[in-house]
């Protein structure tokens, strides 16, 4: 008897709740570590760019009125389901970045605790960014965060599962959309993320995934004025300076870390607070 | 097969069941074959502006204000306030009671005021209301009138009776041009589409128009096909040239750039102009001056950047 051939898994796009190929018809060669060949990705191109764009636009409005206890649930579920794939991405991690098995297991069990810590803060961010205003007049004065919107994300070319989920997890939670560009150097945890995601209740279009070359798609999203935030923390200094060039025609919020991010450290609420707006309301006392 | 002449159901019939049967499979297949055209850069610039140019801007709501037709009418004129260099479109539309509004804001720019009438959208009405109805939307200042057949008498076989109906109405249009809108989503079949082009065109409408908006489907790219095949049919035969509106559904720059291809293919290369085919939309204007935009700066566009309609 013939000995069983393995069946190779075809790692496509996730754009707005489905996983479609490249429009361009792209795709290239993954290696793990060693260089190992490890499977064919689709590379995106500008126009799978703006497709998701329009995919994120559009999941917008649903998701940044959901209440904050349903969108925290709904991380929790997340987390639930990518704990229930930790095999695969133990040994997708570990081919990836070329650690053992029990350094894999640890960065899969960490990017499981940072969304379960993301999906606490859901109800929790507007007590710290918003506040009650003394004002000198017969007015309640009230702010509160805001989503800001659209926001792009050039995800760490290290730490394929666990920098990834600590980029998506704080950009969702407030009630944002994204479009990210996954690792160009390990892409395919992020598209294994993207089967979880899409089978965790998360709308389709809140977490867009392109994989394919950073530098080709950053600009595109950094100077598309339908986006409204961008996350630079994988873009090298080069590409992230030409990002926040382009991404300062319609103002939008950059979030450019200095030097490399610790991910194992206690990320605390910037990522959070980096994509949300305030919004302030008066209103008259007694009426 | 002679054109009739003297209108009676039977001779009527007798011409329009004698027209050739649309091959509903092959319509569909070239169609959709044109439809995968590949426009880009300086031919998309030019197929864009010519677009733009060829928009029959609507609104058609119950919910109409006068504010919103006139906020509509200035952006007709100017359609991005940002780049002169866009061309204005070619017409607006709207219901007859705000047919003076809209003239007043177009003014002398030569973008047209389109009016529909007759008991749009349904026309469920008396002839006497109908042409009433078109004497006042012409009287307000209407250029073209958008009136719709009685989808009823065309499917029960009375083509006297829609005949005869889009000739009291063409009379009572005047100096107007007339659009019939044939409402192809109620005609269930493409050789009715095909025998209400030629009723339409043979009744005297200036142009025909695929349908009102409020019926599903509208503006497909096989019902136009087979309109546009019904018009340069038409000039061969009678030597007049009717004008083709799709109207309804058009909602991207690609739905339009198609429907353009299908104009120059089909009809010819005559029929690509703002006298002759019109772009019944509303939506899609933003997406034109969005894609515009793409074009001229090199960064995608948001929609925050254009007016709400």
């Amino acid at each position: 008897m013939s000995e069983r051939l393995s069946v190779r898994k075809t790692y496509k796009l996730y754009i707005g709740g489905a996983f479609p190929r490249s429009e361009s018809g792209r795709s290239y060669v993954v290696t793990g570590a060693k260089g190992e060949f490890l499977a064919n990705a689709s590379k995106a191109s500008r126009k799978d760019v703006r497709d998701a764009v329009s995919a994120a636009r559009k999941a917008f409005p649903g998701w940044s009125s959901a209440t904050a206890y349903n969108r925290g649930q709904i991380l929790y579920r997340i987390a639930e389901m990518l704990e229930g794939r930790r095999a695969q991405f133990v040994s997708e991690v570990a081919e990836a970045d070329g650690v053992s098995g029990k350094k894999a297991g640890e960065l899969v069990d960490a990017a499981v605790d940072r969304l379960v810590w993301y999906a606490g803060w859901s109800d929790k961010i507007s007590s710290l960014r918003g506040s009650a205003n003394p004002v000198a007049g017969p007015y309640f004065n009230l702010s509160t965060p805001e989503p800001t919107g659209v926001v792009g994300i050039v995800a760490p070319p290290m730490g394929p599962l666990f920098g990834l989920v600590s980029v998506i997890a704080p950009v969702i939670v407030t009630g944002n959309t994204c479009v990210v560009i996954a690792s160009e150097r390990a892409p395919l945890p992020s598209i294994t993320l993207a089967e979880v995601l899409a089978t965790s209740d998360l709308p389709g279009g809140v977490v867009n995934i392109l994989t394919g070359s950073s530098a080709e798609m950053a600009p595109w999203l950094a100077g598309h004025m339908d986006v409204n935030g961008l996350d630079l923390t994988g873009a090298d200094a080069e590409l992230a300076q030409k990002c926040e060039e382009l991404a300062a025609e319609n103002l939008k919020r950059v979030l450019r870390p200095n030097g490399k991010t610790d991910w194992a450290a206690d990320p605390g609420t910037g990522r959070m607070t980096a994509f949300l707006e305030t919004k302030t309301v008066w209103h008259p006392i007694g009426i | 097969m002679s054109i009739p002449t003297a209108s009676s159901n039977a001779s009527l019939r007798a011409f329009l069941h004698g027209l050739p049967g649309v091959d509903r499979v092959g319509a569909d297949a070239r169609a959709a074959g044109l439809g995968t055209r590949s426009i880009k850069t300086t031919a998309k610039r030019q197929a864009i502006d010519l677009a733009i140019s060829m928009v029959d801007l609507t609104t058609l709501e119950g919910a109409d204000t006068r504010g919103k037709v006139r906020a509509m009418c200035a952006k007709a004129v100017h359609p991005d306030p940002t780049d002169p260099t866009v061309p204005k479109v070619a017409a607006v539309c709207v219901y007859p009671d705000l047919v003076a509004e809209a003239r007043d804001v177009v003014g002398s720019s030569g973008v047209k005021v389109a009016s529909v009438a007759t008991a749009f959208p349904s026309g469920r009405s008396s002839l006497e209301v109908k042409v009433a109805d078109t004497a006042m939307a012409v009287a307000a200042g209407a250029d073209e009138i958008d009136m719709v057949i009685d989808r009823g008498a065309f499917l029960s076989g009375d083509y006297v009776k829609v005949f005869e109906e889009i000739q009291a109405i063409k009379a009572a249009c005047g100096e107007a041009h007339l659009k019939v809108i044939l409402e192809t989503g109620e005609l269930a079949t493409y050789d009715n589409v095909r025998r209400a082009s030629w009723l339409a065109m043979l009744a005297g409408g200036d142009f025909i128009k695929t349908s009102t908006g409020k019926v599903q489907p509208a503006a497909t790219l096989p019902v136009t096909l087979v309109m546009l095949e019904a018009v340069r049919d038409f000039r061969d035969r009678e030597g007049r040239m009717v004008g083709v509106k799709p109207a309804g559904g058009i909602r991207t720059t690609k739905d339009a750039i198609k429907m353009l291809v299908l104009v120059n293919e089909t009809a010819g290369p005559d029929w690509l102009d703002p006298d002759w085919f019109r772009l019944g939309a509303s939506s899609v204007l933003n997406d034109l001056l969005m894609q515009r935009q793409k074009l001229t700066t090199g960064r995608y566009a948001g929609p925050d950047y254009f007016t709400l309609d």
